[in-house]
């Protein structure tokens, strides 16, 4: 038996797969289930209707989807790209504190329609400036990225640590270390009244079919991709390397800080040490789920999502550790790398 | 007579339908210098290779003081007192001299060092041939001579008696060759065997006893070195008979480009040591010479992917400044790049975006930052079309490409606009003969058509076949041009071979 590159990936292939990929997912999981003494499919369907069962648990879910639609975008560009961004986890927090300081210190009194997208602009742009230090470190010394851009995040995690234990605290939060809240108006409008789903859902999805043109239709799209896939075939073709780079890395942290603006103007009103429950490093899974498709992220982020929500319903109906929701979206992840083998390669005996 | 020390009995080694090494024999005496004499890929590395037991052959047999080596197995290589010195080091740059040379010699499970004892016959064996390094010295912090001395002693210090050196002087100065020399002819004063491999003529004169020349696979000549000339040597490796096929004549119109005195520096090393060329419309200006000699360099340079360091360039007669690969393109300036798969396409991406990225600025296929798709595919259609690109529509991938097709789609993209000049490089390696003559023709035709072409190429028969006027580079320098309705085999051969004041001679004594 060995393996052979497939001449073409057939599109009913690229859909097929990723389906097949969640439902072994699923199944393997289910043995973990199983071993738990849980009868499997009645475990699946609790997911199922804990995560879209009620208005409020459908609504909770895509608000729950929201920031890793983004960060898991800022992953799928940078790595397009080849430039392995594994800091959105801090770009996140720089971004929600970037707001949340903005908000209170200076912009505060501007009214909403100038304000809202001026703080997201904010935002995104201290997403980018925590960024911009490992490129900096890449393109000048070669060092690897990885490293340095996961080590960003303790930094921006402690720096805000800091603020909202000095500058920034909330008076009136009983010592607890909060920052002080955005004003009210600063809140991004609700999408659906009485629940905590927001327009940033609408904002993310369509930042999602903007990344998507992006990268099919523009030159910048076009040498990115160049860059990512061959660094000397993209250099020969006159590609400027550096330029790109720094093009991509910009959007990457830009859409990570974003995602931390959002969650803070649509969800919190106020920023503390856990906003995030590790939407900067799931936003990685999901980009590797959508096989670093954009428009794939929106669906990674709901399915993902939807793990994590639903499992709580699981969870408490059966009396099972809702780790396994992070045991299913880690199987799906190695499942979902195997299926994308196979769209490539073919068994031949 | 005595039993040579190693006798190398009918060796054939095929690669596909390659032929690497067809029916070799050779016997090496002791106390011996053998140099291996050849043209790249005339099959030296690949019988090296087979002795040392990296490679299986297909026939023959290996006896080592009259008995047979197994195959395929370099750790009885070893042992049976064969030594290589590879060409690119086998160290570790982090350990120190001594480490270095232990490596591989200690039981895995012995649960104590013999460094002392080691240290010991190290020193001895420095001691005796001469070959002075400091054992604690990190290798890392060694120059390249240095490295090479300690690759020596690794192999001697495994005992051995039949030493094999890769293209030894590849790496080194002058200087740190000539002491080198010194050492083997000490090592083969006192009874070792060695052969080296080279394609220089100086150094196999001067450091040989007997030179064994090898060509295509097959050892066509064995010269005592005393009664040999580098002439007769650079004749006997090139070879072949020079035919030109019948073409109709150049007709050569102004300078395209001229290059006076351009030095190329890369991190403080001289890749081009002031080279000049003159190359005018309508005609094929051909670059010979041994591959890692500024070929490189030079393709680079012209392509606009790397800057000089002095010297002027004269594009029409008018001085430009160092290029960027836009300004080449927009130039009227086609590119074929060396490596095809490295720098000519990019695999995962769609043939027409293959076509349409070096230009994609232009306003034919983007506008305002927007990609022109539609645009872009008529062109690739266009390429495919005129260009018979075989085996793939404008949307997939260029990997599925085979190596002729792709090659066709770069020259298509290059050729399609008709350049005013055109740097190719290697522009037929590796391909099958069918696909060699497609691009030959259509190189042929840009020619007549008034396109100046750069041609570098390492296959002689390929620059004999297309060019008008050939140079040879060698060591980053650029020889003066000869007619190629003058070239013959010796010259070549000595052009090659750096030997340009012995060429001239020759053509003087015809």
């Amino acid at each position: 038996m060995r393996f052979e590159r497939r001449e073409h990936r057939p599109l009913y292939l690229l859909i097929v797969a990723p389906v097949l990929a969640v439902i072994a997912a699923l199944a393997l999981s289910g043995i973990l289930i199983a071993i738990a003494g849980a009868p499997v499919l009645d475990a699946y369907w609790r997911i199922l209707t804990g995560a879209f069962g009620s208005r409020l648990s459908a609504t909770e879910t895509l608000t729950r989807a929201t920031p890793l639609m983004l960060t898991g975008l800022a992953a799928a560009v940078a790595f397009r790209a080849r430039l392995w961004n594994i800091g959105a986890e801090g770009q996140f927090y720089l971004g929600a504190i970037a707001v949340a300081a903005a908000s209170a210190k200076v912009l505060g009194d501007l009214p909403a329609p100038i304000l809202i997208p001026l703080l997201l602009l904010v935002g995104a742009i201290a997403g980018m400036v925590l960024i911009l230090i490992p490129l900096w470190l890449r393109l000048r010394f070669s060092v690897d990225e990885v490293v340095t851009s996961l080590l960003m995040n303790f930094v921006a995690l402690l720096f805000v640590s800091m603020l909202i234990d000095g500058v920034l605290k909330d008076p009136l939060a009983f010592g607890w270390p909060q920052s002080q809240s955005i004003s009210d108006h600063a809140m991004l409008p609700k999408l659906i009244a009485r629940s905590r789903l927001h327009i940033g859902l609408v904002i993310a999805v369509a930042l999602a079919v903007i990344v998507h043109l992006m990268q099919s239709r523009t030159v910048f799209g076009l040498q990115s991709r160049a860059a990512g896939l061959n660094p000397s075939g993209a250099v020969f073709a006159g590609v400027p390397l550096g330029k790109t780079l720094m093009k991509v890395a910009c959007l990457s942290g830009g859409l990570a800080g974003l995602a931390g603006a959002i969650e803070v103007m649509g969800v919190k009103g106020y920023v503390t040490t856990d906003l995030s429950p590790g939407f900067g490093y799931a936003g990685i899974v999901v980009a590797m789920l959508a096989n670093l498709n954009p428009l794939g992220v929106v669906l990674a982020a709901i399915f993902t999502a939807t793990m994590f929500v639903g499992a709580d319903g699981m969870s408490r109906g059966l009396g099972i550790p809702t780790y396994i929701a992070d045991v299913t979206v880690a199987l799906s992840l190695l499942t979902m790398l195997i299926a994308l083998f196979f769209t490539q390669y073919r068994i031949r005996r | 007579m005595t039993v040579p020390v190693l006798e190398i009995q009918g060796v054939s080694k095929r690669f596909g339908t390659n032929l690497a090494n067809d029916d070799i024999s050779i016997t090496l005496a002791k106390g011996e210098i053998v140099a291996l004499l050849g043209e790249n890929g005339a099959g030296k590395t690949t019988l090296m290779s087979v002795l040392f037991g990296h490679y299986m052959p297909d026939a023959g047999r290996i006896l080592i003081d009259g008995m047979e080596l197994p195959q395929g197995k370099p750790r009885a290589a070893i042992r049976a007192g064969v030594g290589m010195v590879h060409q690119h080091f086998s160290l570790a740059s982090n350990l120190t001299v001594l480490e270095n040379v232990m490596t591989g010699t200690e039981k895995l499970w012995s649960w104590r060092s013999g460094t002392s004892a080691a240290r010991k016959k190290l020193l001895a064996i420095s001691e005796r041939f001469g070959l002075k390094v400091d054992p604690d010295a990190r290798l890392g912090d060694l120059s390249v001579g240095e490295q090479q001395r300690v690759e020596i002693l690794k192999a001697l210090y495994n005992d051995a008696r039949i030493l094999i050196l890769d293209e030894p002087t590849a790496v080194l100065t002058n200087i740190e060759a000539e002491k080198l020399f010194t050492t083997l002819k000490e090592m083969a004063r006192q009874g070792l065997s060695l052969i080296f491999i080279s394609h220089k003529l100086d150094e196999v004169m001067t450091a040989a006893d007997r030179i064994i020349v090898l060509r295509s696979g097959k050892v066509v000549a064995e010269r005592r070195a005393s009664e040999t000339s580098k002439a007769e040597l650079a004749e006997l490796m090139v070879g072949r008979r020079v035919t030109r096929p019948v073409r109709e004549p150049s007709a050569p119109g102004t300078v395209a480009l001229e290059a006076a005195d351009i030095t190329v520096k890369i991190n403080g090393v001289e890749r081009l040591k002031s080279i000049s060329f003159r190359l005018r419309e309508g005609e094929i200006l051909g670059i010979i010479g041994v591959s890692g000699n500024g070929q490189a360099a030079l393709a680079h340079l012209l392509s606009g992917t790397l800057s000089r360091t002095s010297g002027t360039l004269l594009l029409f007669g008018e001085p430009i400044g160092n290029l960027g690969v836009a300004d080449v393109v927009s130039a009227d300036i086609g590119r074929i790049p060396e490596d095809r798969n490295e720098e000519g396409v990019i695999g995962e991406m769609a043939i027409w975006e293959n076509a349409v990225l070096e230009r994609i600025s232009s306003p034919a296929f983007s506008r305002s930052g927007l990609v022109n798709r539609k645009a872009g595919i008529a062109f690739a259609k266009e390429i495919i079309g005129q260009f018979d690109v075989r085996g793939g529509s404008p949307a997939s991938r260029a990997r599925l490409l085979s190596g002729g097709n792709m090659q066709k789609l770069i020259l298509g993209r290059n050729l399609h606009q008709r350049p005013r000049i055109l740097i190719a490089a290697q522009p037929a390696r590796g391909l099958d003969e069918g696909a060699v003559a497609a691009v030959h023709a259509r190189l042929l035709e840009a020619r007549r058509q008034g396109t100046a072409i750069l041609l570098i190429s390492e296959d002689l028969d390929e620059v004999i076949a297309l060019a008008d006027r050939i140079q040879a580079i060698v060591g980053g320098r650029l020889s003066p041009p000869v007619e190629a309705e003058v070239a013959e085999a010796r010259r070549l051969g000595l052009m090659m071979a750096g030997e340009w004041h012995e060429a001239w001679k020759a053509d003087h004594a015809i």
